[in-house]
């Protein structure tokens, strides 16, 4: 009887989260940036209350976890256990940095990492299960972002390693920030103001439509930092050949070639995206419009795309998902965003300054594809609503 | 279609790529254009044929784990024992391809160092995700009526499993190691910045000099590598789906 009130996916997350509670390090503590860390226990890391409470919040936690539940309780318990562990490593970093010293860094160890995988995992599943509808997925992203922000605001992790790399070059992580967004928004502008049109084009002319979709096939198939690569030397000779060329910010190194590669990347899914969306059109509906009087122009306007809709927005996600992941690479030949942290890190092999830079991404990425997701679905829904009436 | 021009453009590059390699200094006058007189034109810090191994190597080992891992695992959740981890799996595909391949690449660092090892690491766990998804997909929408004449004709699970789900599954299979093979081609170029022995060195080292020339003819060998494993995995899937065809009629 037991075994059928032991959740499997539970007793698997409680095997990974216990061993990194109990016998991982913690967290690793340098005296300064630059020499080998030592890896430190929770035990060792934290005051003896709030190792007493880390444990057992998180016995607790993984207890309710590995038995049969409601679904709510398990996505309670989850929150629980991760804000718990991310309170516990803020005060492990207060509680190792001696008082006034400058120079100590503690940084997180893998016993963090797999502790906030494991609890990460219940919550995803315990949400999957849950389905929270298009409104509420968004609300509940925004609700992790606050709880993120009121961590950084509050102080508590400013002797994390990771808060002092931010806080050295708070200024160029804006900088680097912003100019991640502009490259990966303004990429997918400019994809999308090429790329509609041209879907369209290929939905009314089916001789082009091959050709076209098997040239962008071809692009999309080429790595990106060799695009970049291929690009970068035609753009260097324009701006070494051609006159004025340069004084437009046309250069071989730097934001132009990315730029123009991203845009390339993104045409792919936004015409095929295009295409399958208009052709998705059911034919008595524009024949109907036909009907009514509607000159080409206006059945394309009023019928077929709006109907295309939930495609092209699709489209959109996996074009901006996608830039925000390239725009990283773009830091390698010169044109900024957070790949900058990522490859100053690994070449001074400084693990935090490469989470300052890979972390943002994540999230980046991970909101724009919740928010599109429930964008897409709500439009789904709007065009399914609109059919019925 | 123009199957034709896209078999004597591919032929063509395909016999540009082998002179080059063969003999690089008949381009020497071409790329020469892209660099300054004195700069060396041709990369010769390594042999670019080996580079071009060693990435393909790369490349065939992650995606032959991530395929045997991916597919392992999504006949697990496809089976009644492992469904209380299917909506956790499909969430993880999902949020994982949110993850950009660099992160993967540069968190894997600190933990195995720099080399081939956190490159082949990141290729594998990034590489699992499309493989993984479209298996699942696949074994997940077979039609019932299908499975339920296979267990009347008397079928074990495991003969269903491998006589009718996995050849059914196949096609769609393929194509996510297709994917997954690509997007591996483009993760080793980048893992030359963690000391990665690929072609992605030749990239790097050109922009580190400014040297124009090395810059194209990295970028020009990895776009054909590329080309190639794509290519390649695209013929096998569309033979596969051929030799379908006549059994689903």
């Amino acid at each position: 009887m037991i075994k059928q009130r032991i959740d499997k996916l539970g007793a698997v997350i409680a095997l990974i989260a216990m061993p990194a509670l109990l016998f991982v390090p913690f967290v690793t503590f340098k005296a300064n940036r630059i020499v080998h860390g030592q890896p430190v226990s929770v035990y060792s890391a934290l005051p003896t209350w709030a190792a007493a409470c880390l444990t057992g919040v998180t016995f607790g936690v993984l207890l309710s976890a590995m038995i049969k539940t409601g679904v709510l309780v398990r996505v309670l318990a989850a929150c629980l256990g991760l804000v718990t562990v991310l309170i516990a490593i803020g005060l492990a970093a207060i509680h190792l940095t001696p008082d006034g010293n400058s120079f100590v860094r503690v940084s997180t160890a893998s016993g963090f990492w797999l502790m906030l995988f494991a609890l990460s995992m219940l919550l995803i599943d315990a949400l999957a299960r849950l389905r929270p509808q298009p409104v509420a997925r968004m609300l509940l992203l925004l609700g992790g972002l606050l709880t993120i922000a009121a961590f950084v605001m509050s102080g508590l992790w400013n002797e994390l390693s990771l808060l002092k790399e931010f806080s050295t070059r708070a200024d160029g992580f804006w900088r680097e920030a912003w100019r991640h967004l502009a490259l990966a928004v303004g990429s997918l502008l400019a994809a999308f103001a090429i790329g509609l049109p041209l879907g369209i084009l290929c939905y009314r002319v089916e001789k082009a439509r091959a050709a076209i979709l098997s040239l962008l096939n071809i692009i999309q198939t080429v790595p990106s930092i060799a695009l970049f690569g291929l690009l970068i030397a035609p753009l260097g000779w324009i701006a070494a050949n051609l006159a004025g060329a340069s004084e437009l910010g046309i250069r071989g190194i730097g934001a132009a070639p990315a730029f123009i590669a991203l845009v390339l990347y993104a045409l792919l899914p936004i015409v095929a995206n295009t295409v399958s969306g208009l052709v998705g059109v059911d034919a008595a509906v524009s024949n109907a419009a036909k009907g009514l009087g509607m000159t080409d122009g206006q059945i394309l306007r009023r019928i077929e795309l709006p109907l295309a809709m939930p495609a092209i927005l699709t489209a959109i996600r996996i074009v901006l998902v996608q830039n925000i992941g390239m725009a990283t690479i773009a830091a390698l030949i010169g044109g900024g965003g957070f790949g900058v942290f990522v490859f100053q890190g690994i070449g001074q092999t400084a693990t935090d300054l490469v989470l300052l830079g890979a972390l943002p991404t994540v999230a980046l990425a991970l909101c724009a594809a919740v928010i599109m997701d429930a964008l897409t679905e709500l439009a789904t829904r709007a065009r399914k609503e609109t059919a019925t009436a | 279609m123009q199957i034709t021009s896209g078999i004597v453009f591919r032929t063509l590059f395909g016999l540009g790529i082998l002179a080059f390699l063969a003999r690089p200094e008949w381009f020497e006058s071409a790329l020469g254009l892209f660099v300054d007189p004195n700069m060396p034109v041709v990369y010769r810090q390594g042999n670019l044929f080996f580079l071009l191994l060693q990435h393909l190597a790369l490349v065939l080992a992650a995606t032959t784990v991530a395929t045997l891992v991916a597919i392992t695992a999504a006949i697990f959740v496809t089976r009644s024992v492992g469904i209380d981890f299917m909506p956790l799996s499909r969430s993880i595909v999902s949020i994982g391809q949110t993850f950009p391949p660099v992160a993967v690449l540069a968190l894997c660092v600190p933990v195995l160092g720099f080399g081939n090892g956190p490159t082949l690491v990141a290729l594998i766990l990034y590489g699992l995700l499309p493989i993984f998804e479209n298996a699942l997909t696949a074994l997940r929408t077979i039609d019932p009526a299908v499975l339920e004449a296979a267990r009347g004709s008397g079928m074990s699970e495991s003969q269903k499993l491998m006589r009718v789900e996995m050849p059914l599954a196949m096609p769609l299979i393929i194509s996510g190691i297709r994917l997954s093979a690509v997007i591996s081609v483009a993760t080793a170029t980048i893992g030359s910045t963690v000391a990665a022995k690929t072609l992605g060195e030749v990239i790097v080292a050109g922009l580190q000099s400014y040297n124009y020339a090395f810059i194209l003819q990295g970028g020009v060998l990895v776009a054909a590598l590329a080309l190639l494993i794509h290519d390649t995995l695209m013929i096998v899937e569309l033979r596969m789906q051929r030799l379908r065809r006549p059994v689903s009629n």
